[in-house]
């Protein structure tokens, strides 16, 4: 049975949890008002909340200055891009681990588990070195790879959870009938691997999109993401909080969002299993 | 059952996954491992010999040394604090029954998803600034002096914005698990009369004690390699050059690749220690 409470209780919870969690996204909200301010607005004594003069001026500011949208779309590229060629590459063998378990598959499974401990500054200079090489440094395709091999242990994870939830008695139903692997594979694992699949690439897609160690250090004017983008407002030139605001606000707007889409997949996908 | 042709399939379908990740495991580990045994000064003459252990003892003989360890450790360990028991509470509070609950829970959730550049200078920026930041503003209007965040108080300035970025992710965790508490056992302390303060301390957090294990060595080692934050907000500047950033320094500023990289395999060392306590954790809930 569930509790019963009374409604003064419900309404303090209720007060306490609104009140905790508009101080934590006050931030967020800090910046979204303040890109719609004019500098001087922006810093106002006492500071202006709701009532200045709205401005749509720094969106086209910062869309001018820093080309936004060059930014924007290597952003798309490298998470998207990633979290494809990761997928192509850990279906087949998240769904071998699943499916046809051998003595090895837990080995197996931990150690793609800790390469992902491996500290990327450990490994910095190495892959700086065999960037500059083979000349992928500040370019989409060298950092849409070290983006899926940071990522590939999370995404075979997740799916391997995915996929073991898949009861295999529907499979050994359709190898009776006669079904070949490829028809196995087609009509009868992906209709029901869709969902399962589709939470691993959003969560990757944004793990991909706010990256920063290897993006701040391998990409420059050419091939950087949003990170760089919004790094390069690091250094004040005169009023800028506005624009500040403004530049965070375009980078963070779409991951927000579907972020707030994918809070269940964030624990499996981020804890291994190990909390469910 | 699985026939033979399916598990040869099966090694098929598992080796790309394999070979790339051990590619990228193995050859910049090794790379790493082979310069932190040379002198390589890649702007002043290049390789310049067999260096024995040298980087190694002078790496942990120099005089930034320890204070990036005990800068490290500050930040590790105030922001698991932070982040742990805020988490739990947190947590807690969001299982009650209220209105909204899935709001209040999008609000929370929320900074998870902004990138540690935006996070780092809207602080910075916004909030931490001695002049017009919102901090300062608020003090001004206390009658109280400003404090210049990032200068006078850097760790805490990090330890805000490192916190304020994985107190989501805690919470999240930590509510995944206190929604499989069984509210029965809850309630049958309840009718005996045990006190709230009771019942959480015997109750509640012996149930959530692997998931906080879990938060702990996942934040740990995240937080090891913090880097954009610090880059963003101090550059390494009033103390806070952690072993992450001594390393990047000595890597890519000073260009001593010898050095940086037996700092380096220090890390690498550092971050397994905290892994094989996790991958138990994992491993077993693997086998149930």
């Amino acid at each position: 049975m569930a509790r019963s409470v009374s409604n003064r209780r419900k309404t303090i919870n209720t007060a306490l949890a609104w009140a905790v969690g508009l101080i934590i996204f006050f931030p967020i909200l800090w910046t979204i008002l303040t890109s719609f301010k004019t500098e001087g607005d922006a810093i106002a004594y006492p500071p202006k909340f709701l009532f200045f003069d709205w401005t749509l001026e720094n969106y086209s500011i910062v869309q001018e200055r820093s080309n936004y949208m060059r930014y924007l779309w290597n952003s798309i590229i490298i998470a998207g891009g990633s979290t494809i060629l990761g997928v192509l590459i850990a279906v087949p063998a998240a769904w071998s681990m699943a499916f046809v378990p051998s003595k090895r598959t837990k080995d197996i499974l931990m150690w793609m588990l800790s390469t992902k401990m491996l500290p990327a500054v450990g490994v910095l200079y190495p892959i700086y070195l065999v960037f500059i090489k083979l000349g992928l440094l500040d370019t989409r395709i060298g950092l849409v790879i070290v983006l899926m091999l940071i990522n590939l242990p999370i995404i075979v994870w997740m799916l391997y959870t995915y996929f073991k939830e898949i009861p295999s008695e529907i499979l050994e139903a359709a190898r009776m009938d006669g079904a070949t692997l490829k028809s196995e594979i087609l009509y009868v694992l992906t209709p029901m691997a869709v969902p399962g699949i589709a939470s691993t690439i959003l969560l990757n897609v944004i793990l991909a999109w706010n990256e920063a160690f290897w993006t701040l250090n391998l990409t420059a004017a050419k091939a950087g993401t949003l990170t760089a983008f919004i790094a390069s407002y690091s250094s004040p030139e005169g009023l800028f909080y506005a624009k500040l605001s403004a530049a965070s606000t375009m980078a963070i707007a779409p991951i927000l969002i579907m972020g707030w889409f994918s809070q269940k997949q964030l624990v499996r996908g981020l804890t291994f299993g190990a909390v469910k | 059952m699985a026939t033979k042709s399916s598990r040869a399939a099966a090694r098929l379908m598992i080796a790309p996954a394999v070979i790339v990740l051990l590619g990228w495991m193995l050859v910049p580990l090794i790379m790493t491992l082979w310069f932190s045994f040379r002198n390589y000064l890649p702007l002043r003459g290049g390789d310049l010999g067999f260096a024995g252990f040298d980087n190694f003892v002078r790496f942990v003989t120099s005089s930034s040394f320890w204070p990036a360890i005990g800068a490290t450790l500050l930040i590790v360990v105030g922001a698991l604090a932070i982040t742990v028991i805020l988490g739990v509470l947190l947590a807690i509070l969001l299982d009650q029954p209220m209105w909204g609950q899935g709001i209040v829970r999008i609000l929370v959730i929320a900074p998870f998803f902004v990138m540690p550049t935006v996070s780092s200078l809207v602080w910075k920026n916004m909030f931490l600034d001695s002049v017009n930041g919102l901090f300062a503003q608020v003090f001004k209007m206390f009658g109280a002096t400003p404090v210049e965040w990032i200068i006078d108080k850097p760790f805490v300035s990090l330890i805000l914005i490192v916190s304020w970025q994985w107190l989501p992710f805690a919470t999240l965790i930590l509510l995944t698990a206190i929604q499989s508490l069984d509210s029965e056992q809850l309630e049958a302390a309840e009718m005996d009369g045990a006190p709230a303060i009771k019942r959480f301390m015997y109750i509640t957090i012996p149930h959530l004690s692997r998931a906080i294990t879990v938060v702990i060595l996942i934040e740990t080692i995240f937080m090891l390699s913090v880097f954009a934050e610090i880059k963003m907000t101090t550059a390494g500047a009033f103390g806070t050059k952690t072993l992450t950033y001594l390393i990047y320094q000595r890597v890519l500023e000073s260009q001593n690749v010898g050095l940086g990289s037996a700092g380096g395999v220090y890390a690498i060392i550092l971050a397994n220690i905290v892994a094989i306590f996790l991958m138990r954790i994992v491993g077993k809930n693997l086998d149930s």
